[in-house]
């Protein structure tokens, strides 16, 4: 059994916002155009957060990427009236859009704002419909958000169980991860020691957002080191 | 003998009320037309919704629920006190309840109809909000029933069921009184709504004891309903909404709202259908008192949750509550205060004013307004300051949020008018049988019940 996780060492990330662009032409995240972008309706499975801190001259930007922190006392599970949301064996928060009616009740309820709703019919201008992902499904009207890649992880299992063995470290790589320069994104297998995510996430650095609520977060953060 | 009522005898309580029912004037037919656009052009809005798609409303990221909600929890609110008041009255015997009691019951059934319409054009795929319904289908699943989402589906659809047998079961002795005189097509109408009564002693008896029963069991289902609504907000971890208060304060506010908007409908009838000896400053006297001590019970709640957040200023909490108070939104905090605490504190307090019918009619509406500002406060406030300030938002409504709320109290005040049309807006038999005497020697008609044997009948109209 697996239990996916993510690693995100905020020393590392520069917030170039390549995991941005990666994150929504895998998951064919729909366009939404500039006037309804403006409105700040554009959805970003993968966002990039900046902080101001300090001020004039002396600024700092920190960036921190957020996506779906893959909650293992996930807010938005219980609150789904039709089991649209729910907990896959492997620490997955699921989403199924075919059971959606579009409650929003999970995006109230998520602290870290990831989910992302259709307001309207999806659409690509030309010629973005042409690298549409045939792995991934495009949503109509309801609930979306990260899952992790999850094509990417069935098709990387599937591989690992035909040549009769586990899935390699690394083996499996969301595209954010896999566009990542600085390599600030870590995704592995937390059940395995050895892994990289394992051992990263053992890190004295290491903190998960809004610990205190208790939701068991997936997604383990570095923090910035200080260099005086 | 008919002299000590002011309005005479049984025979001319049945046409006081029932002149509405049986004759028809112009102004019905303008205020339908009226009334009648506005729902089809919130129809419109609905069908431009369901074309285009949610982003026709001013929803955003991380503000997922506004008007439609507010106004899901606004009419469920009013429907409150219609059955609430009316089995509370019935319960305690309250004399004065008389007149009142099935215009109440009527306006429950139509506000929660148009609430129950809300969370449907909410969703974004009503096309299949049979999901939530637990039926055995092919996808082999039950919905959640740890959702709150399913609580109040199964609330509402409860309470609806409930009022309309409450509505319903008093009026059964009325419809038979209009069955006989009635004619063409409306008489078939009233012979299949009155269910072959013929007033004799014993079908009262049965209606009494059902009564009886009907008012006990729907006090707890009223008071669940609104506590489920608010387990909606409650049971989510979002700053402010999640509080143990919820649930009480809800079931408050929607008294509360809920005897405002008796106020004008009892305001509205006893005007346009000229009612002025049944409905008396004696009603709009309690009704008065009622609207006081909720007023301030619904302060006391509100302070009581307002005060823990900003003693604790616990970060998260603190900042929905500035953002309510200081905020862009404090024009619509300070409406609410002065609407929901310091106009009716400070007029509902004198009984003069109790028994002006006008001011009545003001400081009713004003309730509203202040009601609505709070649902309007309650919902958006802690949604646009959630924990993570970098997703922080807020909300203006669009032209189709607008239209159809528009409609949606539109379609309420359509369905109350056709409600009119069609049955008797006082309970006719409840009179008669506050007047404490039987009908007439001679005049044999099923709306009048026996003697009234409880002490005090007499004193309806004192």
């Amino acid at each position: 059994m697996y239990k996916w996780a993510m690693v995100v060492d905020l020393d590392r990330c520069t917030g170039c916002a390549a995991c941005v662009v990666a994150c929504r032409a895998e998951n064919n995240v729909p366009i939404a155009g500039e006037e309804e972008a403006g409105k700040g309706r554009a959805s970003f499975w993968m966002r990039i957060e900046r902080y101001w801190e300090g001020e004039y001259p002396n600024v700092r930007a920190r960036y921190m990427p957020v996506f779906c922190q893959q909650c293992a006392n996930a807010p938005c599970e219980p609150v789904c009236p039709v089991y649209a949301t729910y907990h896959s064996a492997e620490g997955l928060n699921v989403q199924v859009y075919n059971r959606c009616v579009g409650t929003r009740y999970c995006a109230n309820n998520c602290p870290y704002a990831v989910r992302y709703f259709n307001w309207f019919d999806p659409r690509w201008p030309d010629p973005l419909p042409e690298q549409l992902n045939p792995d991934v499904t495009v949503r109509f009207r309801v609930m979306e958000k990260c899952t992790f890649c999850i094509q990417r992880i069935r098709r990387g299992k599937e591989l690992a169980k035909m040549a009769g063995r586990r899935v390699i470290d690394g083996e499996i790589q969301p595209a954010c991860v896999q566009t990542c320069a600085p390599g600030a994104l870590v995704f592995g297998d937390l059940n395995d020691p050895a892994s990289r995510v394992a051992r990263l996430a053992m890190s004295p650095r290491r903190f998960r957002l809004h610990e205190d609520l208790g939701t068991e977060p997936a997604v383990f953060y570095l923090k910035e080191q200080s260099y005086g | 003998m008919a002299s000590d009522s002011p309005f005479g005898s049984a025979a001319r309580v049945n046409d006081d009320i029932l002149r509405p029912v049986l004759q028809t004037t112009w102004r019905f037919y303008a205020v339908v037309a009226l009334l009648g656009s506005v729902v089809l052009w919130g129809a419109f809005a609905v069908w431009y919704l369901l074309s285009t798609g949610i982003g026709v409303f001013g929803l955003n990221r991380p503000v997922y629920w506004a008007l439609m909600i507010i106004n899901f929890v606004f009419f469920v609110g009013l429907s409150h006190s219609g059955t609430l008041i009316s089995a509370i009255l019935r319960v305690t015997h309250a004399e004065w309840r008389r007149p009142i009691t099935r215009g109440a019951e009527a306006m429950t059934v139509f506000t929660i109809m148009v609430a129950a319409a809300f969370p449907l054009i909410h969703l974004g795929r009503p096309w299949v909000f049979y999901y939530l319904i637990p039926y055995p289908d092919l996808r082999g699943l039950w919905p959640n029933f740890r959702s709150p989402l399913i609580w109040d589906f199964i609330a509402i659809s409860t309470y609806l069921t409930g009022s309309i047998i409450y509505l319903y079961l008093p009026m059964i002795p009325d419809l038979a009184v209009i069955r006989d005189r009635s004619h063409g097509w409306r008489r078939y109408l009233y012979i299949a709504l009155s269910l072959g009564w013929t007033g004799s002693e014993r079908e009262w008896s049965r209606l009494s004891r059902v009564l009886g029963i009907m008012a006990v069991v729907i006090i707890p289902v009223a008071v669940s309903v609104h506590s489920i609504v608010s387990w909606d907000f409650a049971m989510t971890i979002v700053p402010v909404w999640h509080s143990t208060i919820f649930a009480p304060y809800f079931v408050v506010g929607a008294i509360y709202s809920g005897i405002a908007l008796v106020i004008t409908i009892m305001v509205l009838i006893r005007w346009v259908f000229n009612l002025q000896s049944y409905l008396q400053p004696r009603q709009f006297d309690n009704l008065g008192k009622l609207l006081f001590v909720m007023s301030v019970i619904w302060f006391y709640f509100w302070f009581a949750d307002a005060l823990t957040t900003w003693y604790g200023r616990e970060p998260s909490e603190f900042a929905v509550l500035r953002y309510t108070i200081l905020g862009p939104f404090a024009p619509l905090f300070w409406t609410m205060i002065v609407c929901n605490l310091v106009i009716p504190f400070w007029t509902m307090m004198f009984k003069q004013l109790r028994r002006n019918v006008l001011v009545m009619l003001v400081v009713s509406l004003l309730v509203n307004v202040g009601m609505y500002s709070e649902r309007i406060l309650i919902i958006v406030p802690a949604l646009s300051r959630g924990r993570l300030p970098s997703a922080w938002g807020s909300y203006q409504p669009t032209w189709v949020e607008i239209s159809i709320t528009a409609a949606a109290f539109a379609g309420f005040s359509l369905l109350y008018v056709l409600f009119t049309k069609f049955f008797p807006v006082v309970s006719m038999w409840e009179v008669k049988e506050g007047m404490g005497e039987r009908a007439e020697a001679g005049v044999k008609e099923p709306g009048t019940p026996p003697r009234k044997t409880v002490e005090g009948a007499e004193g309806a109209y004192g």
